[in-house]
């Protein structure tokens, strides 16, 4: 997918504007996240086991290279076909590799936030091969040529009214007004499709080492038919999704879908082992599996490493009160919100998304909710830090920071500065004590904000003061 | 009790009112306070820009300040919260530091987390008349753990009613250089705050960090609200409001 983050400010910017936005993101803030707030009480140690899933991530991380020849054997020994791919690239072309082996023309896909890196969708669209999405939200993302603004709900950008339009316009039906009969409406549009794909590609939230089995999450059943109904089934995976054990994935479980919509568990969990055997109904002929690297190492021999064990809850975007209020497009890459801050730049290059670490009030209210503890305000902090070591921020902003360093650790020269700035930045205050315009940089606080004026005086003046007339 | 008073940077240039009642609190307490004169500010700016360097030599400046004290204490979540959860981190690369800085880590508290959980102060002297609503401002919640030492000591005052707001954890987008680089952003995240603390009828917002005060009280006045009063926890501890 082509990187915008650049544009990250006027982005938002422009997302503050539109009333739309911020009523479609009120789902969010409502849903999602006291729904969360809910669910998480049915567990009483829950922090034991976000701790517990930290582990089992960190060992998982630890040992990719034992756990994933581990998966290889046992899914080739179930009878998958195991593909490696060091880059994306190469991801997509494995992928039309296998489609052209089989004369595929359709193919129909569950929602893979890996395909979204990789743009495998206008890859296959370019080599003649029909994609449809068959997530709801990745379908209404899909027929109305955007990109998802959330990791697992792609359209939440959208109001209801807005997808209303869009379906009365493309399916050329009547205007419906029910979330229920819209999705009816997609799903009888959609049914046709799952019947004539040749290929299904998901993505995996899991895969699991002692079984080879690949593992998706959903709620809508579309990835079920995608894993069963085409005579292909591609799964789609980076190196960082295996864990050892079926019991460790039962153990995440419990946290991923909990964090993410404020399910205790989803619709449907879908494990797929092999393909179709013989004596077997259903199942594809071929099931093949394609273990991406795509950055994934050079972030493991990172000090950015603990942003791995991310399980794309996206619990961090729900609760971070910048993504509530410019939405998931203005990061201008797939992962939106606080991991997207630190995938992004990981992944993407540091110098092509500047703005992203910076962008965050730094409030951990995402490494307090992160299932798996991932210290998402740290690791911020050190891409800032590696912005500063690399000269990329503003020179303004170095001047100015070397300068207040500097007056900082000269305790007399900061009394002056402190004791004069007190005094003008008093005088700068109108009678209401406030002051409605700083020159220069302090602009962009007055432009949306008053400045309530210093006191007049420091606390050090004060304090000498009153120190001298009790002696 | 000796006890050395970390002012923080904001509060002597901006505020230096908060300074004298979170003195008068802890004197009030019986404590002897010291205020070492050399200090300035604890690097956070610097830390949290990337300036690793800058905030280093900056916590070593507060290090040497603040040895000789058996605690420090500081009317700020966030200055707190950088000196006892990120000073040890920012110091990790000099190791001939790291007792000492674990030593001034673990006796540095906040204002009313030290009032209530080292002095075991059940209630304050003075009294406040009006309702107020208590904002949770983030690095002294989610960093320190302070959330009801500033309700057991304020509900107990006399003339004060608190009433809570619908999301007392939710940040005011202040966000430190966020507030000026992503101006627009921050003053959206501070309505949502304004609104909330404005649904509550309080006649003012109580909270313990003087950034975020000057957001809120930035915005809420910037809407036409100039009757919220803004106020800082020690202030009405200290009965230090007008």
């Amino acid at each position: 997918m082509q990187i915008a983050s650049s544009q990250f400010k006027a982005a938002a910017a422009e997302r503050l504007k539109n009333p739309h936005l911020f009523k479609a993101l009120s789902n969010l803030r409502g849903r999602m996240v006291t729904g969360r707030a809910t669910v998480i009480e049915e567990l009483d140690n829950f922090e034991e086991i976000r701790e517990g899933a930290r582990q089992v991530r960190d060992l998982a991380l630890a040992n990719l290279d034992v756990l994933l020849e581990e998966f290889e054997r046992n899914a080739i020994a179930r009878g998958a076909q195991v593909h490696w791919a060091a880059t994306m690239d190469e991801m997509n072309r494995i992928v039309l590799d296998i489609a052209r082996s089989n004369q595929v023309r359709k193919v129909i896909k569950s929602k893979s936030m890996l395909g979204e890196e990789s743009g495998l969708n206008g890859f296959l669209a370019q080599a003649g091969i029909d994609v449809r999405e068959t997530d709801l939200g990745e379908y209404i993302i899909q027929v109305s040529k955007d990109t998802p603004s959330h990791i697992i709900a792609p359209a939440i950008h959208k109001t209801k009214e807005e997808i209303a339009a869009l379906f009365e316009r493309l399916h050329g039906t009547p205007r419906k007004n029910d979330i229920a009969e819209m999705t009816r409406e997609a799903r009888e549009v959609m049914r046709p499709h799952f019947l004539t794909a040749d290929m299904g590609i998901t993505g995996a939230n899991f895969l699991v080492a002692e079984s080879g089995t690949t593992v998706i999450v959903t709620n809508e059943g579309n990835g079920r038919m995608t894993t069963t109904l085409p005579r292909v089934h591609v799964a789609i995976a980076g190196i960082e999704k295996v864990l050892p054990t079926l019991e460790d994935v039962s153990f995440i479980l419990r946290l991923l879908t909990r964090s993410a919509t404020g399910q205790s568990i989803s619709n449907y969990l879908t494990f797929t082992t092999g393909p179709k055997r013989p004596g077997d109904q259903d199942g594809p002929d071929q099931f093949h599996i394609i273990i991406v690297d795509g950055g994934r190492t050079k972030v493991l021999a990172s000090d950015l490493r603990e942003a791995l064990r991310c399980i794309r809850c996206g619990a961090c975007m729900n609760h971070c009160p910048v993504y509530q209020n410019i939405g998931g497009h203005p990061y201008g890459w797939v992962y939106p919100g606080p991991i997207g801050s630190v995938l992004t730049p990981a992944y993407a290059g540091i110098e092509n998304a500047l703005d992203l670490p910076n962008a965050a009030t730094l409030c951990n209210q995402c490494g307090v909710v992160c299932p798996v503890k991932i210290p998402l305000p740290d690791l911020m902090r050190k891409l800032r830090e590696k912005q500063v070591d690399r000269g990329l921020r503003p020179a303004s902003e170095r001047i100015g920071l070397r300068l207040w360093a500097w007056a900082a650790t000269r305790p007399a020269i900061y009394a002056l500065t402190t004791k004069i700035a007190a005094r003008v930045g008093r005088r700068m205050a109108g009678r209401d004590g406030l002051i409605h315009r700083l020159p220069g940089g302090g602009a962009a606080w007055t432009d949306g904000r008053d400045m309530p004026a210093p006191a007049g005086r420091t606390f050090r003046e004060l304090y000498a003061a009153r120190d001298r007339s009790a002696r | 009790m000796k006890v050395g008073l970390f002012v923080t940077c904001l509060v002597d240039l901006m505020r230096p009112r908060i300074g004298f009642a979170a003195l008068k609190l802890l004197e009030e307490a019986g404590c002897e306070v010291i205020v070492p004169q050399s200090q300035t500010c604890c690097g956070q700016p610097g830390y949290n820009s990337g300036d690793r360097r800058a905030a280093q030599t900056l916590a070593k400046k507060v290090l040497a300040e603040f040895s000789a004290c058996p605690y420090v204490v500081v009317p700020s979540g966030s200055c707190c919260g950088m000196i006892k959860t990120h000073y040890p981190e920012l110091l990790a690369e000099v190791p001939e530091l790291q007792t000492e800085v674990q030593r001034l880590a673990s006796r540095t508290y906040e204002l009313t987390d030290f009032l209530v959980n080292v002095l075991k102060v059940e209630r304050v002297a003075s009294r406040f008349d009006g309702i107020v609503t208590y904002h949770d401002a983030c690095s002294g919640l989610r960093e320190l753990g302070v959330k009801r030492q500033p309700r057991k000591l304020l509900s107990q005052m006399e003339g004060l009613t608190l009433h809570e707001m619908q999301g007392p954890e939710q940040c005011c987008g202040f966000g430190g250089t966020f507030a000026v680089k992503y101006g627009e952003i921050s003053a959206r995240i501070a309505d949502q705050k304004c609104e909330d603390i404005q649904s509550t009828g309080a006649d003012a917002v109580v909270l313990g960090d003087l950034g975020c005060m000057l957001n809120i009280e930035g915005r809420l006045r910037r809407r036409g609200d100039a009757r919220t009063r803004v106020l800082h926890v020690a202030e009405v501890l200290a009965g230090m409001t007008e």
